[in-house]
């Protein structure tokens, strides 16, 4: 992978350098789909939504002000080409506000059980992967962007602001809110495991 | 999970295990964890599941996909197999 910095790159795209581009996917891909998939929960959409993402920021270059690293400017890109698909496909869904359908509060834990003291094997079958990224799927669309973003692409919470154009306190209430409602689905299943095996 | 200092600690448990709370909390945190089962294993199964996720496998785009992002942007010439 080149370690060219962006700037160096974006104005070789911006001469229509293609080469560059190609640099460019090889780069930023892996992340772009990762992140795709985990918004829109299957490969097919995924797929047109990394190729829509290539296609707007290749033709918006000369917009890219280098405020944000090219990353994040493509997160930014493919989020919204995400967000438009998955509101094309279930626009009563993602219409609605998750904050005002869940409210202020946390969620107050119901699963109580400590399954923490499972075998290693138990947390790493497939079932358990299956199980894991069906979770993510079953999350508030503002809270599964967030958790993606943050633990699973590594972004900072500054960064996951800007892209998402919300306040830092914003992300970290969110990314707290995804991660107690992850815990309460995965604990359900790794209960029902630790019970089995006792 | 139903007291006030349960609901405190549930609102502070990301800042705690992620290591942004003050040495002031932490202590609190920390007290009131000695005496709550509950709360304990809250706070032990959401660090776990912090933790799988980061373990999660990455999934990885399919060659073929890959190929018709090339194609689509008229790159197939730099498409060099993985």
């Amino acid at each position: 992978m080149s370690k060219e910095p962006d700037r160096l790159l974006v104005e070789r795209i911006q001469r229509g350098d293609k080469a560059a581009c190609a640099e460019c996917i090889e780069q930023h891909s892996p992340g772009v789909y990762r992140m795709a998939l985990r918004l829109t929960g299957n490969v097919a959409d995924a797929e047109d939504v990394v190729q829509e993402t290539f296609l707007s920021a290749f033709k918006a270059i000369d917009k890219f002000e280098g405020r944000s690293s090219l990353a994040t400017w493509l997160y930014r890109i493919t989020h919204n080409a995400a967000l438009m698909r998955l509101r094309r496909k279930q626009p009563d869904q993602v219409s609605v506000d998750d904050e005002e359908v869940f409210g202020e509060g946390m969620e107050v834990p119901s699963q109580l059980h400590d399954w923490c003291c499972l075998p290693e094997r138990d947390f790493e079958t497939s079932e358990a992967r299956v199980e894991m990224e069906q979770a993510i799927r079953t999350l508030p669309e503002k809270l599964r962007v967030v958790f993606v973003m943050r633990e699973l692409e590594g972004l900072s919470t500054e960064e996951t602001a800007q892209v998402l154009g919300v306040s830092i306190a914003v992300v970290k209430t969110r990314q707290h809110r995804a991660r107690l409602q992850l815990r309460e689905r995965l604990s359900m299943y790794f209960t029902e495991l630790a019970q089995a095996e006792a | 999970m139903e007291t006030a200092e349960c609901q405190h600690l549930l609102a502070n448990m990301s800042n705690y295990l992620d290591g942004e709370a003050s040495a002031e909390l932490c202590a609190e945190i920390e007290r009131h964890l000695s005496s709550c089962a509950d709360c304990r294993a809250v706070v032990d199964t959401l660090r776990k599941t912090v933790s799988l996720y980061h373990q999660l496998p990455q999934p990885e785009m399919p060659p073929d996909a890959r190929s018709r992002l090339y194609k689509s942007l008229d790159l197939s010439e730099f498409l060099n197999p993985e």
